[in-house]
């Protein structure tokens, strides 16, 4: 059960959409697929599902091409929500399922499973468009989940909804993973992915720049941030060799460093001056390296 | 199921519960219903005032023997009433009064022959002074015959019509009355193709343009291919189509039925005993042209983004329609002119101009077998065109809602952009 990606390129026209991308997405894991808006996502989301034809390489899931006759295996929330809004609830996701394969009663069981599992029952015979925003995206999701795909690709599941509503779906997406689903996860709020995902690539100009398990990437990256929080105004700290970033808020600040060993001397810089409340080195946030990899590519 | 079936019931029933079709179906039976029921309903109003229906007239003449000859003719029509023993002043009073509807004044006139004059009062009725004069003409034959001393034999001779029949010889030739039987069928069916066109032409498009607006698109078009998924609407539609038809045609065939009496429904409209083989070929063309539109229809429909601009963007295709039926309806009258044959091949025009040419003209079988096959290949090649641009157009979303998009849809689904 594996969802194989060689050296994948498309291109429209002059312009090159996706570039040489290769991945591997094995069974039971969350893959993160992040990228800037434009970097090549959607296109890369619907060559595997064989809705646009890729220009070179190739796509295989458990070794095999994806074509219709697979489309019962594979489920997808479309980051543009599409519903029929005049139906209902029950109407539009049966007939859905049973376009991937579905019998009717099997259908219409697990939709109820769904609905009493996000704690809307009473919407089944609802019409979407009655639906507040939070509310389709739940049955939206429901629509990709229905028919127990075995890959699921997910394309921001969680924007629109209440902390609540995402930790309700959050759930249900490791629930997913354990069960044995692959999934591809995209989104572009940074703390889900670190939240949900091992494995992640960042797509940038249809090229991953950042690509491997997520504490190796992490530690990769060299760089670390310091926390400082002192009685005493440490705003000289910025002016020290191998810092690169330098956040101040009032009398604590944030740090990045080159690595360690200039933690160390601003340990050293600090002692003495006064009173330390905070002195904190972490690991560097997805965000960091998003913005990193993303933002200084653009230079 | 079949998922080409489970699209084709679905947009199916989704169209007959839809307010829309409810309401337009029920507004044309009723329609219908009236229109077949329309002589029992004037009758009903008739009934009410049959008092006032009666005409009283008053004659007076110095002749006898005219004035029971009229009587004789205008009793044949028994809503006159006649009043003889008058003078005409007392007559012309009682039509002054509003008590007699008119009076007719008989006079002996050039060559002794009879003269009339009516006095009406208000609300005087053309028809009745018709049938009035037709009266008099009667009375006026018969006086000049009798001067004349001609038998009522001869008379009765020379107004009987004359026995006239035409007869075909020869096998391409058809008689004026086949040639009119057959005219009226081809122009039913011609009004018929292009009435389905505009209406459930229309239809597919926007029912494509509706999933694509509502983006429910990307989700179907990841399930069921392209190609199976344009023809389970095109089917769909065509069932709604077929149902809508019969629906129609069984409330106007009751409906006839039951108020003519005598005389099946189809001789009612002039086709009592057409040639079977000229409705066979009536549904194949109709079939043909069907799927030929609607294939263009929904690939015009997956072009647009939005559903407001699914209108505009079939005005080509209904132009198309118009165009067609325009030269179909000119080639009724000359159905065997050059410019007739020749547009009897194009594609877009053949369903109407080929099936008007079988009918009422004699070709070889061979020509109309050419024009099935051009139908033929013309459904396949765009159905293969409008897969790949239904495939590229439904991923595609934008203001502008041109035939330029064409383009950029086929360069979305070939494999190098």
């Amino acid at each position: 059960m594996t969802l194989k990606l060689n050296n994948v390129t498309k291109q429209f026209g002059a312009f090159t959409a996706v570039d040489h991308l290769s991945l591997e997405i094995p069974a039971n894991q969350i893959f993160g697929f992040l990228g800037a808006n434009g970097a090549g996502k959607t296109t890369t989301f619907r060559m595997i599902l064989g809705l646009i034809e890729e220009s070179g390489g190739t796509i295989t899931w458990n070794n095999g091409k994806i074509g219709y006759e697979q489309s019962h295996l594979i489920g997808y929330l479309p980051e543009e929500r599409g519903l029929y809004p005049k139906m209902k609830v029950v109407d539009q996701l049966v007939y859905l399922a049973r376009l991937r394969g579905m019998t009717r009663s099997d259908a219409q069981e697990e939709l109820e499973r769904w609905l009493e599992k996000f704690k809307v029952p009473d919407y089944k015979t609802r019409k979407v468009e009655d639906l507040s925003k939070g509310n389709q995206q739940k049955i939206q999701f429901i629509s990709a989940v229905l028919h127990k795909p075995e890959l699921l690709i997910l394309d921001e599941p969680f924007s629109g909804l209440d902390p609540v509503n995402v930790e309700m779906l959050k759930e249900a997406v490791i629930e997913l993973k354990n069960a044995g689903t692959s999934i591809v996860f995209s989104s572009h709020r940074m703390e889900h992915v670190e939240e949900l995902c091992e494995n992640l690539c960042i797509l940038h100009h249809g090229r991953p720049v950042v690509h491997g398990k997520l504490k190796e990437i992490k530690r990769s990256f060299g760089k670390k941030n310091v926390r400082v929080h002192a009685d005493f105004n440490v705003e000289y700290l910025k002016d020290l060799p191998g810092v690169t970033k330098f956040k101040s808020f009032g009398s604590s600040c944030e740090l990045q460093v080159e690595n360690e060993e200039v933690s160390q001397i601003i340990f050293k810089e600090l002692t003495g001056k006064g009173f330390i409340r905070t002195f904190d080195l972490e690991e560097p946030s997805l965000n960091d390296i998003f913005i990193e990899k993303v933002g200084t590519s653009y230079e | 199921m079949n998922k080409f079936f489970i699209m084709v019931v679905q947009t199916f029933k989704s169209r007959v519960k839809s307010k829309s079709f409810v309401i337009t179906t029920s507004v044309t039976l009723a329609l219908i219903l009236l229109l077949t029921n329309i002589q029992n309903i004037m009758e009903a109003f008739d009934q009410g005032d049959e008092e006032g229906q009666t005409t009283e007239i008053s004659v007076v003449s110095e002749e006898e023997e005219w004035v029971s000859l009229f009587e004789e003719q205008l009793l044949a029509d028994d809503s006159f009433s006649i009043e003889k023993d008058q003078s005409i002043d007392e007559a012309r009073a009682a039509v002054e009064e509003g008590e007699l509807n008119s009076a007719v004044e008989i006079k002996m006139g050039e060559a002794d022959l009879p003269e009339a004059v009516e006095y009406v009062g208000d609300g005087a009725s053309p028809a009745h002074s018709e049938s009035i004069q037709q009266a008099m003409q009667r009375v006026k034959m018969d006086a000049a015959a009798e001067k004349a001393e001609v038998d009522q034999e001869t008379i009765t001779a020379i107004n009987a019509p004359v026995a006239y029949e035409t007869i075909a010889l020869g096998d391409e030739a058809n008689t004026p009355e086949e040639m009119q039987q057959t005219q009226g069928l081809v122009y039913v069916m011609l009004f018929l193709l292009y009435l389905t066109v505009m209406m459930y032409g229309s239809m597919i498009a926007t029912e494509v343009a509706t999933e694509k607006s509502s983006r429910v698109m990307e989700i179907l078009i990841s399930s069921v291919s392209p190609v199976s998924q344009m023809f389970a609407k095109i089917t769909g539609i065509a069932l709604l189509g077929l149902l809508q038809f019969s629906l129609i045609l069984g409330v106007g065939y009751l409906g006839v039925q039951r108020n003519s009496g005598e005389g099946s429904f189809l001789e009612g409209f002039g086709l009592g005993d057409i040639e079977l083989s000229i409705i066979g070929y009536g549904i194949v063309f109709f079939i043909l042209g069907y799927f030929l539109y609607a294939t263009l229809a929904a690939t015009l429909g997956s072009l647009v983004s939005r559903l407001e601009d699914a209108q505009q963007m079939i005005a080509p295709m209904i132009y198309l329609i118009i165009i067609a039926f325009f030269i179909s309806v000119f080639g009724l009258n000359a159905p065997d002119t050059p410019f007739i044959t020749v547009t009897s091949y194009i594609p877009f025009f053949s369903p109407l101009i080929m099936f008007l040419r079988v009918g009422m003209l004699d070709i070889p079988a061979w020509e109309v077998v050419l024009s099935i096959g051009v139908l033929t290949a013309s459904i396949v090649l765009l159905a293969l065109i409008g897969a790949r641009i239904y495939k590229g157009g439904v991923l595609m979303y934008g203001k502008s809602s041109s035939l330029k998009d064409i383009k950029q849809a086929i360069q979305l689904s070939k494999k190098e952009g």
